[in-house]
């Protein structure tokens, strides 16, 4: 097992703990960064995909995984980012880059009105305003037709940067590129804010609020602060993905999506950026594995074989297993292995078993 | 002047009186203990001093400022700091992130530039792992700094929750029940670190607890509470001694069989 000799206050405030975990990131990003080189057009266009969901999960991983606040509203979120968005670049012609960036903020601003009426809810009282939050949505989406295009809906417009077009279609690597650099800002700033009081006092009113209000944390603000943060990040996800998707209407943004999101981020791992990534990962793998096993058996049988709702069925099987052998999602169960290899054989069955704790101070709420 | 001024508080839940007319003073540098059976109204006392409870009649002064105009999370920028009954630790997050959180009233950079995480956030946080550093030595937590709360024995988390009490800065630390479930020998090193905190940081100390040999051994003075009324302050064997707490725990001989 590696230990890290410690000589300065600075190596725990760092972004990367020592130097092989800096190289194997820079790797990592390197190796995402020349994926335009290797893939096809279809398999490109999934990466991206992957890396617009993975902006999304982060969005509602602070608010879930961090703050412990559950949202199954987030696909509103990500419409009013998307319809924001492109409305800002054809209405009032603004460059794509001003236009996206102002997604952010009004969808962040909308996260944080939406959040002073939800600050009294708490858990599954929370959980389902903000899913009346998401049906609202597809009906505000129709009436507000002069903007939205209702049920037609619109078309994204044409991306511009430094004199370039980026298109999805024209220029998948650009775009691929322009996703990932949004991803990775995104990642740089959550791990900014978890190293920062703001996301220690955010994991304090998750973990205890009675406390973390004895240590002078104000509960709402904190609470308003994350959904602000969390919806900013969806708005962008939003935006991204009305661009990927090239025509939306109100049927895009369902509830569908917002349980999607949730689910995503509980089999990746609550609570750490990782999981948000790993659960995109899954989410837009599941459909190619199963079309690659749908070949596979055509090929075998001689018939095609078609399963009305396999895709979401398998999803949630996933979610059911993980949530009954690893409530900590793919990330929790990649660093138990992690700690298992690097113990061997020293490693105890018992070593990541938690002890419970009955006896909790909630009744004061 | 006083630091803390209980100026007679009541308290009701429905029909139950939890606190009397309640008064007392702790003044700067004191050890002050407060007793009484289940039900007496200490820890109501200590959550409406950390705001959790409005009381309907009488008023809080900490330093001469009346407590009451202030929100829950106001209190711990005044300078109290207070532990818990059950221990509320953020379970999931190591010692170190525990005690930091404590440094919340501390922080001084904008949400912006914390997200930036600019050279002066830098800066700020180092001064932060410097401060909570010395309450770790201190209060000997150094084996346990990185370890999850949820993995930790009791004691130790009792002793995590003083550290992240002290970690705020605070004039005055409230302390419920310090040495409840702790071991005997646990308990004696509870009673040198209360000692220790006053002595070495010059805090002052407001503690509720049943174990009074912890408490005579430490208090200047002891507050018995009976029924959300005062029965007795005084000197801890002033206290002990005092007939209405003697009838308060053990009955007259009137009311026995």
């Amino acid at each position: 097992m590696r230990t890290t000799f410690q000589t300065s206050y600075l190596q725990d405030v760092r972004l990367f703990p020592d130097v092989r975990r800096a190289i194997r990131y820079a790797a990592l990003v390197a190796l995402a960064a020349a994926l335009p080189l290797v893939l096809d057009d279809f398999l490109l266009g999934e990466a991206t995909n992957v890396l617009i969901w993975a902006v999304a999960g982060m969005g509602l991983m602070v608010l879930t995984g961090h703050a412990g606040q559950a949202s199954l509203g987030h696909a509103a979120f990500l419409a009013v980012g998307c319809y924001a968005n492109a409305i800002l670049m054809e209405r009032v012609d603004l460059p794509f880059v001003a236009s996206f960036l102002a997604a952010g903020a009004i969808t962040g601003l909308a996260g944080v009105l939406i959040a002073i009426p939800a600050l009294r809810l708490h858990g599954i009282y929370l959980a389902i305003a903000t899913l009346a939050l998401s049906m609202l949505t597809e009906d505000i989406i129709v009436l507000a037709e002069p903007w939205t295009g209702g049920v037609t809906g619109l078309v994204a417009p044409d991306i511009t940067i430094a004199g370039a077009q980026v298109d999805r279609y024209g220029s998948p690597d650009l775009f691929y590129w322009l996703c990932l650099v949004v991803a990775l800002i995104v990642t740089l700033g959550y791990r900014n804010v978890l190293r920062t009081p703001l996301g220690r006092a955010f994991v304090a009113i998750r973990d205890s609020e009675i406390s973390a209000q004895a240590m002078g944390v104000n509960v709402a603000v904190t609470k308003a602060c994350a959904f602000g943060l969390s919806c900013m990040v969806t708005g962008w996800a939003g935006a991204l993905m009305g661009h990927f998707i090239y025509t939306f209407n109100h049927e895009v943004f369902t509830v569908i999506i917002s349980i999607q999101l949730l689910v995503m981020i509980v089999i990746g791992g609550l609570g750490s950026i990782q999981g948000a990534y790993w659960g995109a990962l899954v989410l837009v793998g599941i459909p190619q594995v199963i079309n690659i096993a749908r070949d596979g058996a055509q090929a075998a049988l001689g018939s095609s074989i078609v399963i009305p709702g396999i895709e979401t069925g398998l999803f949630m099987a996933i979610l059911i297993l993980f949530i009954l052998f690893e409530p900590r999602g793919i990330h929790g169960r990649l660093e138990k292995w992690k700690v298992y290899v690097e113990l061997f054989p020293f490693c105890r069955r018992d070593m990541f078993r938690r002890q419970k704790s009955y006896l909790k101070t909630e009744r004061m709420r | 002047m006083s630091l803390l001024d209980v100026d007679g508080v009541t308290v009701h839940f429905g029909g139950v009186t939890a606190l009397e007319r309640v008064s007392f003073t702790v003044e700067p540098g004191e050890i002050f203990a407060i007793v009484g059976p289940n039900g007496a109204g200490k820890s109501t006392l200590f959550n409406l001093i950390s705001r959790f409870h409005e009381p309907e009649e009488g008023d809080v002064r900490f330093a001469g400022e009346s407590l009451l105009r202030r929100a829950p999370s106001g209190i711990a920028g005044l300078g109290i700091a207070r532990t818990f009954q059950n221990i509320e630790l953020f379970e999931h997050s190591s010692v170190l992130q525990n005690l930091l959180v404590g440094r919340h009233t501390r922080r001084r950079a904008s949400i912006l530039a914390q997200i930036l995480f600019t050279p002066a956030v830098r800066r700020e946080e180092i001064a932060h792992r410097v401060a909570v550093e010395r309450m770790i030595d201190f209060l000997d937590l150094q084996p346990h700094r990185d370890r999850i709360i949820a993995g930790l024995p009791y004691g130790i988390r009792k002793v995590v929750e003083v550290a992240r009490a002290l970690a705020i800065g605070p004039r005055m630390l409230l302390l419920d029940e310090p040495a409840s479930g702790l071991s005997a020998e646990e308990s004696r090193d509870m009673q040198f670190r209360i000692k220790d905190i006053r002595a070495r940081m010059g805090v002052t100390v407001l503690m509720v607890e049943h174990d009074m040999g912890l408490v005579s051994a430490v208090s200047d003075r002891v507050l018995a509470l009976a029924d959300g009324r005062v029965l007795a302050i005084g000197t801890p064997s002033e206290v002990q001694s005092h007939p209405k707490v003697i009838e308060a725990y053990l009955g007259t001989e009137a009311a026995a069989p």
